[in-house]
């Protein structure tokens, strides 16, 4: 059965639908790509996966468990975790515990026993630190554990973002444009990583992004999206040269 | 009868709120910030017209005149000097605090000059109290004359802001500040006009206040300024109608809790009556929800 | 930028609270050698207050990252509610440690709870409009305050919202809440010493917090609410737990206070937003978020006006612009930048040199 299993999705907004039928279903493991031109509705299906938006029709399975109208604290518990296209990292906390923010939920220790230092609160901040610095590590980001997360360079930022909603212990990771404003460079390197979380963390990762360069690189399957309805679905190869996508991208 | 004369007592009470929210509502909607010296300025008014007509016998409509142009100076001062600079400060908190700071320097200022003792300040509303049903209500004329004030301010108030092109400049300005600029709009000029605006109708303010409660101190502006910033939020900070229906509500309740539950309790009334607007419509009554984009 | 943050948290936590303990001691130096001034004298335990509020709002306005204009409100809950207690088992806890120690407690929880329940509605709203309601909460306890009578004789409490007959006291009764004169004759539990140690446990408090999990988990709301509820943070529980700790905090800082004073009563100016703007000040002039920072700034800003008082009605003119100036100084984008340039030019002169 597939990880994420996506029927019937829909939402309004004003009149407007912004996210009209939406079916998906991904494998586990597996990297899929959510395309289609600006506005079509990517964003507003990330929302919609992450409880941000309620649904007006259609359910939402993970791995075997409805997750359909579920708040947003509860699908990242459920195994949901994502990334924003514009950066949402907490500015004023440092590189390191950003990721402790993401452990949060991973390890336990009471209110009274950190206002008084008991031990349990210095084995589990050193467990976190542990778990965070490895999972820094994986983005090249132990160097600067010690930083202002707002002090890092655009793309680290980025990478930063994933690191913390790594730390969360998803199921499913949500990429949303990862690679906006970054060089060329950088997104080649961002294309190993994302590749390196998949087999490393044995993760599902949904995506959505602009740079087809990118997406032919590393998505296995693709949705196309256009005016809030799915235009086509399929392998990647096939998908990118159906002549309707290249319409819809185009334009007539 | 005697509530009808609450009523009509509220309502005026509640006009002068709502020209004192005027300035909070538009100072808010434009620069984004509480000017908590806008009470204070309402003070400065006071004095002025005092000054002018019981110490220096000048006619009253110069007097009133004077203050109002002082008072607009006032405050284009107060903007270009104390908060022009923080406008695009890191935190809002800022320009807060150094509001608050104008705040105890208008006060002292005027503690200095005209020292703490409480001035009487005899009416300048010459107009006749009005008797309704054989005498069974007398409206004084200080509650017709600030009524109708209010009325006129509102009325002309709406004109300008929709009708004129400085009014549209407002508008743009409150809407998003870079845009505005693009445009060709003057955002200072155009955000200075909004201070001068509010900063005059506080001169009135001052004015009506003074004349329906003749007594004048250097804190005789703030508990007004903060119900009648109450009552913006409470009518939707940003919002001209809202200011006025605020105002008015607030000054029916409170003249009602006063006559009717206890003096000492009407302003707790009031504050308890805002918190559960808030709580039920988080961006007072005509407010417009503001929603983060994900 | 290479902006090497919080190195050693622990080390600058002992910094902070080292600055206090040695400020005690030299207080007490001072005070034993008869340097003190008397007023100064009496300003202390104020003093301690004061500090203690600035600490727990800045938990609210630079931890939490909410805006309150009636941090005061949960001081006068605090003042009052311990001050009653101290004053009817007066004559029945004789031991003045055990009363006070309970009295802090109560002082504390009730604070607590008034927090919790006035937080759990309100901190749904944002921002300017939070504050507004803050400062509205502050007013309304201190009204009430003005207006309540409680007495107590052989048939137990008598209360009333009217005046002190309608209590309806036998003979030989007590009233100990006798409305806007407040409660009188609270006994002097609090001192400089007790004041000192309380600022240290809230410096213990609030420091600690910070550098836990739940500390890390209030900061991320308040940097990005969406992204922390996007990692599974419980936005409301952190709200209310940082917002009722530091109404707590406060409470406290209102429990010395009040047995300090022999008549406890609830003007404008010691429970009005007047003070919870003074509050303010000192957080936001001592650095949002900068728990040393506002210690400094409470002492400072709290005897600069007593060292002023020589210049008579002068003196709140010049706090006024002294307030100002500090506040265009360290936040104008303009100044920032050319302090900044001033200090490019000297480091690089120096480094010539």
């Amino acid at each position: 059965m597939a990880l994420l299993e996506v029927k019937n999705l829909s939402i309004s907004f004003g009149g407007l639908r912004a996210v009209d039928d939406f079916n998906v279903s991904i494998e586990k493991g597996q990297l899929y790509g959510l395309i289609g031109p600006n506005g079509a509705g990517k964003t507003t299906v990330f929302n919609l996966l992450t409880g941000v938006y309620q649904p007006d029709e259609g359910f939402i399975h993970l791995d075997g468990e409805d997750i359909t109208r579920l708040k947003t604290i509860e699908i990242n518990q459920a195994g949901i975790a994502r990334t924003f296209q514009n950066i949402r990292l907490f500015k004023e906390l440092s590189v390191l515990d950003n990721v402790k923010v993401g452990l949060h939920n991973k390890y336990h220790y009471s209110t009274v026993e950190g206002l008084l230092r008991l031990p349990r609160y210095f084995q589990m901040e050193k467990k976190m630190d542990e778990r965070a610095m490895e999972l820094l590590k994986v983005f090249d980001l132990d160097g600067e554990a010690d930083y202002l997360a707002s002090n890092l360079p655009y793309g680290k930022q980025r990478k930063l973002e994933i690191a913390r909603a790594l730390a969360t212990d998803p199921k499913l990771l949500l990429l949303d444009e990862p690679a906006a404003g970054m060089n060329p460079n950088e997104t080649k390197e961002l294309m190993e990583t994302i590749r390196f979380v998949r087999d490393h963390f044995d993760m599902t990762i949904l995506l959505i992004e602009h740079d087809m360069k990118l997406v032919a690189g590393i998505c296995e399957e693709l949705t196309v999206l256009n005016f809030g309805k799915i235009l086509t679905q399929g392998k990647t190869s096939d998908v990118l040269h159906d002549p309707e996508v290249i319409t819809a991208y185009l334009g007539e | 009868m005697s509530l009808l004369s609450y009523l009509i007592n509220g309502i005026s009470l509640g006009s002068v709120y709502a020209i004192i929210a005027l300035g909070y509502t538009m100072v808010y909607g434009i620069a984004k910030m509480l000017n908590f010296a806008h009470g204070d300025v309402i003070m400065v008014g006071g004095y002025l017209i005092f000054t002018f007509v019981s110490t220096l016998n000048l006619p009253v409509g110069l007097g009133i005149l004077l203050a109002i142009v002082l008072c607009t100076m006032l405050g284009i001062t107060i903007e270009a000097i104390a908060y022009r600079p923080l406008r695009n400060a890191a935190s809002s908190l800022a320009v807060l605090i150094t509001a608050i700071g104008v705040s105890y320097f208008l006060q002292n200022v005027a503690l200095i000059i005209f020292g703490a003792n409480t001035k009487a300040f005899t009416s300048v509303v010459s107009a006749e109290p009005l008797k309704l049903f054989d005498g069974q209500i007398t409206i004084s004329g200080e509650t017709i004359v600030t009524i109708i004030s209010c009325i006129i301010i509102m009325t002309a108030l709406t004109l300008f802001v929709n009708k004129t092109k400085a009014g549209q400049a407002m508008l743009a300005v409150s809407e998003d500040k870079g845009a505005a600029q693009l445009m060709g709009i003057n955002v200072n000029g155009t955000i200075s006009l909004t201070f001068a605006i509010g900063s005059g109708l506080a001169a009135i303010a001052g004015l009506l206040l003074c004349s329906a409660y003749p007594s004048l101190t250097p804190y005789t502006g703030s508990m007004p300024g903060i119900k009648a910033f109450v009552a913006a939020v409470f009518g939707g900070i940003g919002s001209i109608p809202g200011a006025l229906i605020g105002g008015i509500v607030l000054g029916i309740i409170e003249i009602l809790s006063k006559a009717y539950i206890s003096s000492q309790l009407a302003d707790a009334i009031v504050f308890l009556v805002l918190i559960l607007v808030l709580l039920i419509k988080p961006t007072g009554i005509l407010g417009r929800k503001i929603q983060e984009k994900v | 930028m290479k902006n090497r943050n919080i190195p050693k948290k622990l080390q600058d936590n002992l910094i902070t609270i080292g600055i206090v303990v040695v400020c005690y001691i030299l207080v007490m130096i001072l005070s034993a050698t008869g340097l003190l001034s008397n007023l100064l004298q009496g300003l202390l335990v104020p003093l301690c207050a004061y500090i203690i509020l600035a600490v727990s709002l800045n938990l609210t306005v630079g931890i939490l990252g909410e805006l309150s204009l009636g941090h005061a409100g949960f001081m006068c809950v605090g003042a009052f509610t311990s001050a009653f207690f101290s004053k009817c088992m007066e004559n029945t806890i004789t031991f003045a440690p055990v009363r006070f120690f309970l009295a802090l407690l109560i002082g504390g929880l009730c604070a607590a709870l008034i927090g919790f329940l006035i937080g759990m509605p309100v901190l749904r709203l944002k921002g300017d409009y939070l504050a507004i309601v803050t400062l509205a909460f502050g007013e309304i306890i201190k009204n009430i305050m003005n207006v309540l009578f409680i007495g107590r004789d052989s048939h137990g409490f008598h209360f009333s919202m009217k005046d002190s007959l309608s209590l309806g006291l036998e003979e030989g009764g007590d009233v100990i809440i006798n409305g806007a004169q407040g409660i009188t004759g609270t006994p002097k539990d609090s001192n400089f010493t007790i004041g000192v140690i309380l600022i240290v446990l809230t410096l213990l408090i609030v420091l600690n917090l910070i550098n836990s999990r739940d500390g890390r988990a209030i900061m991320s709301i308040r940097d990005n609410l969406i992204a922390s509820e996007s990692i599974g943070i419980h936005i409301t529980k952190y709200k209310l737990m940082a917002f009722t700790i530091s109404a707590a905090l406060a409470g406290i800082a209102g429990v010395l206070y009040s047995h300090n004073l022999n008549s406890l009563m609830a003007t404008p100016k010691n429970f009005g937003y007047n003070m919870s703007i003074m509050i303010l000040v000192f957080v936001v002039l001592g650095g949002i978020g900068n728990i040393r920072g506002s210690v400094i700034a409470a002492v400072i800003l709290t005897l600069l006006p007593e060292l002023l008082r020589g210049l008579n009605d002068y003196r709140m003119l010049i706090y006024s612009i002294v307030l100002i100036v500090m506040m265009l100084y360290n936040w104008a984008p303009n100044m920032i930048a050319l302090r900044k340039k001033a200090a490019n030019r000297f480091g690089r002169k120096k480094e010539v040199a």
